[in-house]
């Protein structure tokens, strides 16, 4: 049973030059306690997802212009949270539904003390006194490993180093055990030690409470040490979606396979330039005619400039590996992968 | 003893309130002030209480008379001490800075909150609305309320006689009207001087709102108000203080100005702008009547100058000096 659902997500954004579509028909699903890895490029879509699903989006400059956002609650209610009042979506915020930002240098607020940025989730969902939701907030710092947790909660966000920033964020985000954990590049701002551990609380307390997480990412790294499935999203669009060894290993689409290539490993050999996936992504004004990858791409047919690919399965059975692309020649594309790279484990 | 004296060590992880609170500690003009602002006010509310000759008894065989020891500061024309009465008169000048202080605080900060924040239209429209205030001429605002509201036959009157009748029976005195205008010197002060306060508000809001914290707050559930009150006005509270430190003098400025034109506070009620005024009737032949007021006033207005400029660079983390 999924926890989110997402159908035909569309989300705009009014600009000078038009409407511009960051989000374009998006389809997908968490099932509880699962990992989804939401990759792509800067501009891609990714962020603006997570940030529909709380209806995050700068109003009125952006708007949901279609789709619906399921959210369902263990006893078999469902929420769109694309069509919830204001009040609907204040209680699920930072309650069923937790985000982790991706800075935690700028995300928490400077003139106030850590205790009383964790409290107020508490007072807010719980409606719990100060005291009980300070003793709880100490609690929650000492679950995500931050020593000395009855000090740092009247400390001040600048006196914490990042690391301990982005733990302080992920224990407010999991002070009311949500269902469903967005974590919008959350290791991005912090050095790969911490990165490292960052993600293992995440995947630890997920195991603990059993809450789906939707992790966006550019990092494949991140994407392949914890995400279940994993889904590439490019112009607006999530043009493969399957489980992660699958999408590494035996890629259906050129973008996915062009992502792969692109990423440096230790193997590479000394001295040979990475592989940038060539030209630029294009912006989404106007009507979509055609695939949109198809001028970067190496494999495009004639029927790339007619027809948008539809979504189709692909794969091994019941591996739920969809893809959008009308070429089906994967053996050349996978023959420009790097030898190795076929195997999961070499990759970062 | 030879013994290499340690330093203490530096506050770890000082908070922003501290920092700045050490940083003012070492500003000797800030302090001094503050010491002179404390002071004043304490002598002018325990004064009235200790002496024996009250600012509104007049003694008019005795007339003005110059300093002596029965009359520490002289006497005025009516033979009044003039003491008293600078004392009564820095708790009315005091409680203006004060009182209006605080209502344009209020006004101030709420006003430019809550256009900052919501921006398009509702800003527009608040700030519009600021825009034709700041056109309109103090005085002339100030003379519309008093003649409008400053009279017998309001509710405001009634609810006055009711509030001031539970410690005086003689509330309705007509005696006590000056008491009774005074509020209105105090609300039509505050009306005005809210709004630079609320542009500087709206300014910080404004640079603050789309700061990821903001979105960080949104996310947790936290409703506009709440953003407003608990996160943004909170981050602005270094500029407000400054500029409410600011504003205290200037509305004790205006009120001495109203009550020099003879608007504010009216006798036999006493104020520092009231006395300046008196004084200055007589300044050739009575120049104490003058030079104490004025000098006690002046004071004031350098010494909140001098307390606001070292709030100002002490809560301004850009000037952040080490050691």
């Amino acid at each position: 049973m999924s926890v989110l659902e997402i159908r035909e997500l569309v989300t705009e954004f009014r600009t000078d030059d038009g409407v511009v579509r960051a989000v374009d028909g998006v389809s997908l699903s968490i099932a509880r306690g699962e990992v989804l890895g939401l990759v792509g490029e800067s501009g891609s879509g990714k962020s603006v997802t997570s940030l529909s699903i709380l209806r995050l989006l700068p109003e009125p400059a952006a708007r949901i212009a279609g789709g619906s956002i399921l959210l369902r609650s263990k006893s078999g209610g469902e929420l769109d949270l694309a069509r919830a009042t204001k009040a609907e979506l204040a209680r699920v915020r930072g309650d069923r539904v937790a985000m982790v930002f991706q800075d935690p240098m700028t995300s928490l607020n400077p003139y106030l003390r850590i205790g009383t940025q964790l409290a107020e989730v508490l007072e807010l969902h719980r409606g719990m006194a100060r005291p009980e939701a300070w003793e709880r907030s100490r609690a929650m710092l000492e679950a995500v490993g931050i020593p000395d947790p009855g000090r740092r909660l009247n400390d001040h966000p600048h006196q914490l180093s990042g690391g301990m920033r982005q733990r302080v964020m992920i224990a407010m985000a999991l002070l009311c055990e949500p269902e469903l954990l967005l974590a919008d590049e959350p290791t991005t701002a912090l050095d790969v030690t911490i990165q490292a551990q960052i993600l293992e609380l995440v995947d630890a307390q997920r195991q603990r409470t059993g809450a789906a997480v939707l992790l966006v990412t550019h990092d494949l790294g991140v994407v392949a040490r914890v995400a279940d499935r994993v889904a590439v999203m490019y112009a607006g669009r999530i043009v493969e979606e399957g489980p992660t060894e699958a999408i590494f290993a035996e890629p259906f689409h050129p973008y996915t396979v062009g992502l792969a290539r692109s990423v440096p490993r230790l193997d590479t050999p000394r001295g040979r330039r990475l592989e940038p996936i060539r030209g630029m992504p294009p912006r989404n004004l106007g009507p979509r005619r055609g695939c949109s990858f198809r001028a970067r791409c190496d494999f495009a047919l004639e029927v790339c400039a007619e027809l948008d690919p539809e979504r189709r399965a692909v794969g091994a059975e019941g591996s739920r590996h969809l893809v959008r692309c009308h070429s089906d020649d994967v053996a050349k594309m996978r023959a420009t992968l790097p030898g190795v790279a076929r195997r999961l484990e070499v990759l970062p | 003893m030879n013994e290499p004296t340690t330093k203490p060590a530096p506050a770890v992880g000082a908070s922003q309130w501290s920092d700045a609170w050490r940083r003012l500690r070492k500003n000797r003009a800030a302090l001094v002030s503050a010491a002179v602002l404390v002071a004043l006010a304490v002598v002018s509310v325990v004064q009235p209480m200790l002496s024996a000759l009250p600012y509104d008894r007049a003694d008019l065989a005795l007339g003005p008379t110059p300093p002596s020891a029965a009359h520490w500061l002289g006497t005025d024309l009516y033979g009044r001490d003039l003491l008293s009465r600078l004392c009564f008169g820095g708790r009315v000048s005091l409680a203006v800075g004060l009182v209006s202080t605080g209502l344009s605080f209020v006004i101030g900060t709420s006003w430019g909150g809550i256009a900052g924040y919501f921006g398009g239209r509702v800003d527009q429209l608040m700030m519009r609305v600021v825009d034709v205030l700041y056109t309109f001429p103090l005085i002339i605002f100030v003379i519309l309320v008093l003649a409008f509201f400053a009279h017998q036959d309001t509710v405001f009157y009634e609810a006055f006689v009711a509030v001031y009748g539970l410690v005086n029976e003689r509330a309705r005195d007509p005696g006590y009207l000056p008491l009774y205008r005074l509020f209105f010197v105090f609300f039509a002060l505050g009306s005005v001087s809210w709004l630079t306060m609320a542009r500087i508000v709206r300014g910080q809001v404004i640079s603050l709102r789309e700061q990821p914290f903001i979105e960080a707050a949104r996310s947790i559930g936290v409703g506009h108000l709440g953003i407003v009150f608990g996160h943004l006005v909170p981050n602005a509270l270094g500029p407000i203080i400054v500029y409410t430190a600011l504003t205290i003098p200037e509305v004790m400025l205006v009120e001495a100005f109203l009550s020099f034109l003879g608007l504010g506070t009216e006798e036999p009620l006493s104020s520092w702008g009231l006395l300046v005024a008196g004084g200055a009737e007589t300044l050739d032949i009575y120049p104490w009547l003058i030079a104490f007021p004025g000098l006690v006033l002046s004071l004031t207005l350098v010494s909140f100058n001098f307390l606001g400029d070292g709030l100002r660079d002490a809560l301004d983390p850009r000037v952040r000096r080490d050691s």
